[in-house]
């Protein structure tokens, strides 16, 4: 049994949601220059141009790089032995409260969604999805999400024989009806099977895999390239401003499903895809 | 007015509140540079602002000939103007916009594409809709030159600001002709075969 002490896992939340809301990740910075290069309109390249120029501000004088610093997505892997010491969901929490605080980041939760919609001014609750894995470590991923991409997922409960051209036409036709709103270009998330909720979660974790590096399995990378070559077909561009770059990747993850079901979930996320971990 | 070269051209030079007759002079791909005052609000001041229309109370900012930014920044640090202030969904607004345009707004600026009815009121009252590039917060607050709040404090990020700015890169996206901006790129580059 290792102990970990609550306040260090506080304090690395905190950490956290800061270097992830100031420091694009040096893959989606890398993938955004390869589309410069090779996008074809020209105002899809002064936007990617302004994102790269973005960037270098953002990291530089810490101020985040999107005004909608997100709901704090939270992945805990926690190692069978791994003791606790303290309250792990009120670590977490502290940690996104002090994070949100001491970066100077938007606030922008608020309770009661339907109806009084008060800021809670902290931007807790974060949502938390804790796994337990061998070892004795503890595994922490912070993924602030913007609101403008999250709104335009989708989950399509499919007949089993709609099979893969089911797929791609639901993925193609929601990002084809998100249209510039997600601000593309986007990365997308794909999670096929499981259940309605499971096949989300796999499409939210899809979307923290390394950018561009294909699904291992290789029936699965090649739906991968077809869709995004596809995807980028629509012309819908950098913003929608029209061009031949309107995603950066799609990443796919696929589990067993029910006989009788075929779950595609669809999770996008923005050019702004934050995320960062550490490992206690 | 013709499109500009995106790259290396020249934008246009503009002063908001936006003269009415520059504003028909605008057509979509235009790039400007937006100086002057701006005003702030999204989702939760737009639903206050429709209240008190619908009560026939007096607005907290008067709207004739104004521009509106959809947006909420980040907060500033210490020394700063203001953290970091890109814009956000226009879509979310539509449902309000036909109410404030006729209420006597006349320019907004936000991301992503209008609704059909927006686009018919831009024509109907001869207003402009430009966009600016989402995710871009921190390049875009340094055309931010001051802030002030003009009312809903409360609502923390959503309260209605305004706005001195310096030179806000944005593009028309919608003018008073009906053209639309997403519709006439998006047809460029568009490959068959898709499905």
């Amino acid at each position: 049994m290792r102990e970990i002490k609550a306040s260090a896992i506080t304090q690395a939340v905190a950490r956290l949601c800061q270097e992830a809301n100031f420091v694009l990740g040096e893959d989606v910075l890398s993938a955004l220059k390869q589309a410069h290069k090779t996008e074809q309109s020209p105002l899809g390249k002064e936007v990617l141009s302004q994102l790269i120029e973005n960037a270098r501000i953002a990291k530089k004088e810490q101020i985040p790089l999107c005004q909608d610093c997100g709901i704090a997505v939270v992945f805990l892997e926690i190692g069978q032995e791994v003791h606790i010491n303290g309250d792990l969901n009120a670590a977490v929490e502290e940690g996104v409260r002090r994070g949100y605080a001491q970066g100077y980041l938007r606030k922008s939760i608020v309770s009661q969604p339907f109806s009084a919609r008060i800021n809670t001014k902290d931007n807790t609750p974060p949502i938390t999805h804790i796994e337990v894995a061998a070892g004795d470590q503890l595994k922490i991923i912070v993924m602030p999400k913007g609101a403008g991409a999250e709104n335009m997922s989708r989950l399509a409960m499919l007949k089993p024989n709609e099979g893969q051209n089911g797929i791609i036409d639901t993925v193609v036709r929601t990002v084809e009806d998100a249209g510039g709103s997600p601000c593309p270009p986007l990365i997308i998330g794909l999670g096929i099977g499981g259940t309605a909720e499971k096949a989300m979660l796999l499409a939210k974790k899809a979307l923290l895999r390394k950018l561009a590096e294909p699904n291992p399995d290789s029936e699965i990378a090649q739906l991968e390239k077809e869709i995004l070559a596809k995807v980028n077909a629509l012309g819908i561009g950098p913003m929608g401003f029209g061009g031949t770059t309107t995603a950066l990747a799609v990443h796919a993850e696929v589990m067993p499903a029910h006989i009788g079901s075929l779950p595609v979930a669809v999770n996008l996320q923005c050019h702004s895809a934050r995320h960062k971990e550490a490992v206690l | 007015m013709p499109q500009r070269p995106p790259q290396g051209g020249s934008a246009i030079n503009i002063i908001s509140p936006i003269d009415a007759k520059i504003i028909e002079k605008l057509t979509i791909g235009t790039h400007v540079l937006i100086s002057g005052v701006v005003y702030v609000a999204r989702d939760a001041a737009h639903h206050r602002l429709i209240q008190a229309l619908d009560r026939g109370e007096r607005l907290p900012l008067e709207l004739k000939g104004q521009t509106l930014y959809y947006m909420g920044p980040s907060p500033a640090r210490p020394g700063q103007v203001i953290g970091a202030a890109g814009p956000t969904t226009s879509r979310r607004m539509d449902r309000y916009t036909p109410r404030l345009i006729a209420a006597g707004l006349r320019a907004m600026m936000g991301k992503g594409s209008r609704s059909p009815e927006v686009k018919e009121v831009l024509k109907k009252y001869k207003a402009v809709y430009f966009v600016t590039t989402g995710g871009a917060g921190a390049l875009l607050s340094k055309t931010i030159k001051k802030v002030k709040v003009i009312a809903y404090e409360e609502l923390g990020a959503e309260a209605i600001l305004r706005l001195e700015v310096e030179n806000f890169p944005a593009i028309v996206a919608n003018d008073i002709h009906g053209g639309d901006l997403f519709e006439q790129e998006r047809a460029k580059y568009r490959r068959e075969n898709k499905k």
